[in-house]
């Protein structure tokens, strides 16, 4: 009986997100933003060595950042303060791997445009149409640090509560309509990350959850992660590129290291288009 | 905190497992084997020895070709997942033991002798690529009418990727498999090559929940082996974010205890409090799990909250946390599930040399807090965990409740004694050496330590040896008496992090 009341006593702690933006964030790093749209021939040269993932590309003086390989140690904001900076906003997951290089502009990388975007959100909304108001997960590890699972385990405490959402965790594959994966992709993970994909009923939606399933992360290459190390193919992935990617079809990327809960979030409600749009009404 | 060559015994690798037995039965507790890549081929086989105020290391060369060694576990039995992981990862066999069946790596077409064809890909000139090779894993089963239940690596609810394999006859568990393999990301090798600043980063994501506990043993290993050392100011910062993460891991483990026991408001409470303790170290250093604080020779910057709010904070979160702690000490219906649940006995864990709240709850777990203190703790006072005999499931929750009030006990002291050093300095110069070091901090799990060898002002080879590693060789004996419904106990109640066990 005593834990009634006790149930009681801190009132409603529960974010409004999505409905209402939270004031979690600032000061908090959940993505890096490029300020300047270019920069000197020298600079350019210098700036990719900043990066221990190579997340930062400079080709032509065009600064970009890739977030899907962008471990947020921030050496490149303290580097140059002038080119990088910290982004607070937790909305940072993207429907294609390509959104997620950034460039002063915003996440609009030279090989992406609009149309490409839309068609995937299109795409995804078809598929996904059957599944409004009632998601199910299954998560998987492919080879996280560990603190992968803790932000996705965040996402059920009275804080995140995405129950609200209509959005569960299931234990079954059989059940789940959405595959949440975490960690670099290593080779012992291949099989079961495949076989529970392939477990699942149409129509499904992967989410590939922080840096590491997006690119293998910092801890990539190594004879024990996909793709491999110097792009000996393995199973799954190509040339060198690490992450789940080459082990099953990602429809939703979300940056972090790891991806907090709020990123989570809004990669999940990106993926089964829960997202409310500008002007209220959900797509 | 040693550097080559002080502390460190050479022999000849026939005398290694004698050597190591006998200062084991002179009261010295084994805390590892690894295997470093030498020269020419050549693997330097090194055996930690902890006791008193020191840590000792017992070496032993292997020349290229030697690709056995006698076995340190049919005298110390602690040894043999480390034995298993060497054959795995350096291809040695270690002669005499019994079962040298894969650990964290199962090698495709190689025979259980190792032999010159074996891929050693803990070597850093080791292969690229390795194929695994499931069939490589033992299947076998003995007794009447024992079957195995594989539970992983794909498990029911949110966790780490690992495998157990349950030998069973219906209900009781007589014997149960660890396979952590499937999550083995090969960090260990990932070290070899970088540069300091790098390896840090690597170090917070080789167990990414204890991504402070991990920079600072790495740290302090290249600290020794450049004879510096961090500024006090530093030490202070250290020891909150350190102290900040034991309370968010212990308080992990209740959340777990309280929702496998269905006590729904408990587990919403104390889920909340892991949240305000991820929040704080945000709010304190700009990343939930404090990763880009600790920094070779110091940290990158103090915090960013006034000492007066921290304060508050902790004061608040102790509050809450203990409050909600005597409730739960008070339910019987999450009592009943813990108590007898997975005893580790007593004489078990001090053979094993069984580290943290583990090792607490049954007669053992040193706190190298206390016994070889480090950093700020040389200065800090407070008063460990009592040492616990009763070894069961709710004996581990008891020390961690207990830990949790210290923890934030060292913080507020950290916390206090920082505004002596307000504008620092933070960070001393590490200056490029070459050798051999190690560092040790008690991590959230227990005893972490980090062996690291430079060259060049790189990282040679850097191996960690978690707590979660040494400690879930026992799992397997703890379920003594114990059936299916009581797994979700006992594996809480170990607080293993399973990316630090695989590697």
């Amino acid at each position: 009986m005593p834990w009634a009341t006790r149930g009681l006593r801190d009132g409603i702690v529960t974010t409004r997100y999505p409905r209402r933006p939270d004031d979690y964030g600032p000061g908090f790093r959940a993505a890096i933003r490029v300020l300047q749209p270019g920069v000197d021939p020298v600079a350019a040269t210098e700036l990719p060595g900043l990066c221990p993932t190579g997340a930062i590309g400079a080709a032509g003086g065009r600064v970009a950042v890739d977030r899907g390989r962008c471990i947020l140690c921030g050496r490149c904001v303290e580097g140059r303060p002038d080119v990088f900076a910290f982004d607070a906003s937790p909305e940072v997951a993207a429907l294609r791997r390509a959104s997620l290089v950034v460039t002063a502009g915003g996440a609009d990388a030279d090989d992406d445009d609009d149309g490409a975007v839309e068609r995937a959100r299109a795409e995804l909304g078809r598929r996904v149409r059957v599944l409004r108001r009632s998601v199910h997960i299954r998560h998987v590890d492919a080879g996280s640090d560990g603190s992968d699972e803790w932000e996705v385990a965040a996402l059920t405490n009275p804080v995140y509560d995405v129950q609200r959402l209509g959005i569960f965790f299931t234990a079954s594959p059989r059940h789940a309509d959405l595959l949440l994966v975490t960690g670099c992709g290593t080779r012992g993970m291949y099989g079961p990350l495949v076989r529970t994909y392939e477990a699942m009923p149409d129509p499904k939606v992967v989410v590939a959850a922080g840096a590491d399933a997006a690119s293998g992360g910092l801890v990539h290459p190594t004879y024990a992660t996909l793709g491999g190390a110097g792009g000996a193919g393995g199973a799954g992935g190509a040339g060198g590129a690490g992450g789940v990617g080459g082990a099953v079809p990602v429809d939703v990327w979300v940056p972090g290291s790891p991806a907090s809960p709020f990123s989570l979030l809004h990669g999940i409600l990106l993926a089964v288009g829960l997202l409310p749009r500008a002007g209220g009404r959900k797509p | 905190m040693i550097a080559s060559p002080h502390g460190v015994v050479v022999v000849r690798p026939d005398d290694l497992a004698g050597t190591v037995a006998s200062s084991v039965g002179r009261g010295r507790r084994f805390a590892g084997l690894f295997a470093f890549a030498g020269a020419a081929g050549a693997t330097t086989l090194r055996a930690v020895l902890a006791g008193g105020r020191s840590l000792d290391i017992v070496e032993a060369v292997l020349p290229r070709g030697a690709d056995t060694y006698p076995a340190l576990s049919p005298s110390v039995p602690a040894a043999a997942w480390y034995e298993r992981e060497i054959h795995d990862l350096f291809g040695l066999v270690a002669a005499g033991q019994p079962r040298l069946d894969p650990l964290v790596l199962p090698l495709a077409g190689t025979p259980e002798v190792a032999g010159a064809a074996r891929p050693r890909p803990g070597r850093p000139d080791g292969p690229r690529v390795v194929d695994l090779d499931t069939a490589a894993l033992p299947r076998h089963v003995g007794g009447e009418g024992v079957f195995t239940i594989p539970y992983g690596p794909v498990r029911s609810g949110v966790f780490e990727a690992v495998e157990y394999v349950v030998e069973t006859v219906g209900e009781h568990i007589p014997h149960l498999r660890v396979r952590p393999y499937p999550k083995h990301r090969g960090a260990a090798r990932r070290f070899a090559g970088m540069g300091v600043a790098d390896g840090v980063l690597l170090a917070e994501r080789v167990e990414g929940t204890a991504s402070v506990a991990h920079a600072t043993a790495f740290c302090q290993a290249v600290e020794a082996i450049a004879a510096t050392e961090p500024p006090p100011g530093a030490q202070l910062v250290r020891v909150l974010h350190a102290e900040l993460e034991r309370v968010a891991n212990h308080l992990d483990t209740v959340v777990r205890h309280t929702e496998g026991s269905g006590q729904a408001v408990a587990n919403a409470r104390m889920s909340m409090h892991k949240e305000r303790v991820l929040r704080l170290q945000a709010r304190l250093c700009g990343h939930r799990f404090a990763r880009g604080v600790v920094v070779a020779g110091g940290v990158a910057a103090p915090p960013r909250l006034p000492p007066a709010e921290i304060l508050a904070a902790l004061d608040a979160l102790q509050r809450d946390v203990e409050d909600d702690g005597r409730l739960l000490m008070q339910t019987p219906s999450f009592l009943d599930r813990l108590r007898g649940t997975g005893v580790v006995p007593a004489p078990t864990a001090v053979d094993h040399g069984a580290l943290g709240p583990v090792g607490r709850a049954s007669g053992a777990g040193e706190d190298v807090r206390v016994s070889r203190p480090y950093g700020a703790y040389r200065r800090l006072g407070f008063e460990p965990a009592e040492i616990l005999l009763d070894g069961d499931a709710l004996a581990r929750q008891v020390v961690r409740l207990d830990e949790i009030s210290t923890s934030l006990h060292l913080a507020r002291q950290a916390v206090d004694e920082l505004s002596e050093h307000p504008g620092g300095p933070w960070r001393t110069r590490v200056a490029h050496a070459d050798g051999f070091g190690v560092g040790w901090v008690e991590a959230p799990h227990g005893e972490l330590l980090y062996l690291v060898a430079t060259e060049g002002g790189r990282i040679q080879q850097a191996k960690a040896r978690s707590a979660s590693f040494h400690n879930l060789a026992l799992f397997g004996q703890a379920f003594r008496g114990d059936i299916f419904t009581d797994f979700v106990f006992i594996e809480a109640s170990f607080g293993t992090s399973m990316a630090g066990v695989a590697g």
